[in-house]
């Protein structure tokens, strides 16, 4: 399982949830799993989000492995000048 | 063949070779965006609205129309009906109203109708010849009044998920995060400073004004050069707003003279598509500056509420920040960004932030350099140093006490990786300028700034000829010297000098796909991506001369240049030259290129620290700059003249920001101050000569330690000089900018 910390406007999705669990084996799956586990969060990612994993920030890559135990943050996409 | 993933020691990056356009720069045979001409080319011209909010109730250009020199007139009907959708799905309708108005106008300068003509100064005089009816609408164009119940509304249902009940439809976005419990750490601190700023926006102030030409037949089949920061979201987005296929449309990037982040996205490109495929024939679109200030990208503006707690010792206690943006007539004001920038330099037990995108009638806000994040900076940091003063702190000692390092939680979340923030600081504390005397009048100001940096979609080729030079073609717009990085990235890798190598920037229908010039990823994610595409040709170098030798081409590695023998056991030969082996290249199996596709996802984030000394005229108001000083982690410099010179860009614009530039906007919502002589961006003798300490923190996600140094150098410069001039006037500077009659407001205020 991989907990996955989400950022504190995003409670209100999520019934005061936090920090969500879900099993996935790369960022890909999370995301779907998020959604499967609280479908309003289909909003903020269609929005655009990055996974940060052991704090290397992922900003698109669906394909990402993401290790055993590792720290995840979901965060919203980041743009650019 | 044996190829290190990392390297640490180099014979061609970190030196500082003659930039490769340097030539044509200096002798005008560079082309910018206005130096292309076609044959039977017409000239466009936009009309734009004169009110900041109105209804476009009828536009009749029959009379343009009937002129013997417009050969085209197009209104919003001439484009593609993409549907509207809040929130980012809806980007390229946004990017459509923008282009041309539908059912209103949104702010002064918003284009409402195109014409093309045999000449520009036709162009210009049929516009007075298309009439208008306009049913004027209230307006509003400050951040806060557009959040106050009784403000018009720019566009109901605008507004995304993220957006609490209750609020005005003018916020549009809403973004909190923290950890901590931060009432918790307030009610542990020795001292707790609240306080309010204000910015004004700012425009990217680029010397070259927009400008393109395009040609768009009846076939659906186009060709586009425009000056630009990326060619292919120009490609993708024109051909959504024109309805035809991305691929028919080819892109060419110009040189570029500045975008900063004000050339990632469109304005002319598409009306110069339209207004050709209406008329048949190419046509060419430059901006006035006057067009530049009103209708592209300024800054958002900003109101920040900043609160910090902080112990006698220097240690923060909690932190919490209000940030509300606007980003003008559309969703897209970055408060998210500046919410998660804000005190990501600190190593925080409680925290929040929280950030609100707000529409008011002003220019759709475009990106400027770590887009956000120098807002934030100037709030936060001013209370910092507030604190500082107040409790006789050193402000180096206290950012250095509570400075975020490896293991840190950030602010926004994650644990941090290597970062390189302390360092700057321990550099900024040894720094001479730090231990200088301040003369009679003087205020010395210190900040900290971070920007995430980003990767992105990217691709690159590299092809070698057959007398062994390299050709690399890149598809990001070098806007900060990439081409002199790419080719010093290839040479280090192939083993060939550096002026052996030319670098293009490719069109889109030469390499795949690039994301815009943008996030500082360039010489991260297409420098990364040359590295690849180098070593993909070296591992075909290997194998060339692993056949003549007959020997396995895991027996052969790449060193200064030619091909090795691995090891006494692979035989005995001798190196050949990367030349000796393209030189049959044809009858041994072909031309050798290399190429590398990917969206690289490592970018690494990064931290400056800058002193600023400034003397104030308390006569006048006028600010000097007298010494600056920029300190920055470029993880691995590369042509670290370039680097300097982003360091140098930043604080002067930096500068600007902070002492004069602003959008000036009367009580009818139309801008005051469209030219730049009213529009005050710092010329050389407002600068002094601007230091750099250029600090290398290896970035583990790039495999020579590159981190992106083109954005964070503009974060804390609004900061460092809002210290040191508030220092220097013994009053606290709380808006932006701090121009002479604000100054002397302030002073009076303070008796």
């Amino acid at each position: 399982m991989v907990e996955v910390h989400l950022w504190s406007s995003l409670r209100s999705l999520t019934g005061g949830c936090e920090v969500v669990e879900v099993e996935a084996r790369t960022t890909g799956e999370l995301l779907r799993e998020l959604v499967r586990a609280h479908p309003q969060l289909q909003a903020p990612i269609d929005a655009g989000v990055s996974v940060a994993i052991d704090g290397r920030i992922i900003a698109t890559g669906l394909s990402e492995p993401i290790p055993e135990g590792a720290e995840v943050y979901l965060m919203q996409r980041l743009r650019g000048g | 063949m044996a190829l290190d993933d990392r390297k640490s020691e180099f014979t061609f990056v970190g030196t500082r070779p003659d930039r490769p356009d340097g030539l044509d720069k200096v002798t005008g045979r560079a082309k910018f965006g206005a130096d292309m001409s076609a044959p039977g080319m017409l000239h466009g011209a936009i009309l734009r609205s004169p009110h900041a909010h109105a209804r476009i109730v009828k536009i009749d250009a029959s009379k343009a129309e009937a002129h013997k020199d417009v050969k085209a007139v197009v209104t919003r009907a001439d484009f593609a009906d993409v549907p509207f959708k809040p929130g980012l799905e809806g980007e390229f309708w946004n990017v459509l109203e923008n282009v041309m108005a539908g059912e209103k106008a949104l702010y002064d300068g918003h284009a409402v109708a195109a014409v093309a003509a045999t000449s520009a100064l036709a162009a210009r005089d049929a516009l007075k010849l298309i009439e208008v009816e306009y049913e004027v609408l209230p307006h509003v164009t400050d951040v806060d009044k557009a959040m106050a119940p009784d403000a018009p509304v720019i566009r109901e249902g605008a507004a995304d998920y993220s957006v609490p009940e209750g609020m005005h439809p003018n916020v549009v976005r809403y973004h909190e995060s923290g950890h901590g419990d931060v009432e918790a750490g307030f009610a542990e601190a020795d001292l707790v400073i609240e306080d309010s700023f204000v910015t004004e926006a700012t425009h990217q102030g680029y010397i070259e004004p927009h400008a393109c030409l395009g040609a768009l037949g009846g076939d659906g089949k186009g060709e586009l050069w425009c000056c630009t920061q990326g060619h292919w979201i120009v490609q993708k987005t024109c051909a959504a707003l024109l309805g035809i296929e991305t691929s028919q449309l080819r892109v060419t990037a110009s040189e570029i003279g500045g975008g900063f982040g004000g050339k990632t996205t469109v304005f002319i490109e598409p009306v110069a598509l339209a207004l050709s495929r209406k008329a048949n024939r190419p046509v060419k679109i430059v901006m006035s500056r006057s067009e530049v200030f009103r209708a592209t990208g300024p800054t958002s503006s900003a109101s920040m509420d900043i609160k910090i707690g902080m112990k006698k010792d220097g240690t923060i206690t909690a932190a919490e920040g209000i940030f509300r943006l606007q980003g003008g007539a559309f969703p897209g004001a970055p408060g998210d960004m500046t919410a998660m920038c804000a005190f990501a330099p600190y190593n925080l037990t409680n925290v929040r932030q929280v950030g609100y995108d707000v529409m008011a009638n002003r220019p759709k806000q475009a990106a400027y350099r770590a887009p956000g994040a120098p807002m934030g900076a100037f709030a936060v940091e001013s209370v910092l140093d507030e604190l500082c003063n107040q409790l006789g702190l050193d402000p180096v000692d206290v950012r250095l006490k509570n400075a975020a390092h490896e293991g840190t939680k950030a602010s926004y979340g994650p644990t941090y990786e290597r970062i390189g923030l302390v360092e700057t600081l321990e550099a900024a504390k040894a720094h001479p300028h730090y231990s200088a005397p301040l003369k009679p009048g003087q205020g010395r100001g210190i900040s900290c700034g971070f920007w995430f940096n980003h990767g992105g979609e990217t691709s690159v080729s590299l092809a070698l000829s057959e007398d062994g030079s390299a050709q690399v073609m890149v598809g990001t717009p070098d806007i900060g010297g990439s081409r002199a990085s790419m080719a010093l990235m290839a040479a280090e890798v192939l083993g060939i000098p550096y002026e052996n190598i030319r670098v293009t920037v490719a069109d889109t229908a030469s390499l795949g796909y690039n994301d815009v010039s943008h996030g500082s990823r360039v010489t991260y994610a297409s420098g990364l991506a040359t590295i690849k595409a180098a070593r993909h040709a070296v591992e075909k170098l290997c194998e060339r001369a692993a056949a003549k030798w007959g020997i396995p081409v895991d027996a052969v590695k790449w060193e200064d240049g030619c091909a090795v023998p691995s090891g006494p056991n692979a035989g005995d030969f001798d190196p050949i030259p990367l030349a000796d082996i393209t030189a049959d290249m044809g009858r041994t199996g072909g031309p050798i290129s290399g190429h590398f596709e990917a969206t690289p996802e490592g970018a690494g984030v990064s931290f400056g620290t800058h002193i600023v000394d400034a003397e104030v005229d308390p006569e006048t108001g006028k600010t000097s700059i007298t010494r600056y000083t920029v300190i920055q982690d470029a993880g691995k410099a590369i042509h670290p003249t370039y680097v300097e010179g982003q360091y140098q860009g930043g604080a002067a614009q930096g500068i600007g920001w902070a002492l004069n530039e602003e959008y000036i906007y009367g009580d009818d919502g139309r801008l005051q101050n469209s030219i730049f002589l009213d529009y005050r961006i710092p010329v050389a003798s407002d600068l002094p000569m601007i230091d750099t300490v250029i600090v290398e923190v290896p970035n583990p996600g790039h495999p020579f330690g590159v981190r992106g140094v083109g954005e964070t150098g503009i974060v804390p410069p609004l900061a460092a000089i809002a210290n040191a001039v508030s220092n220097a006037a013994g009053v606290r500077m709380r808006q932006l900018p701090m121009s002479p009659p604000r100054i002397l407001a302030a002073l009076k205020d303070n008796g």
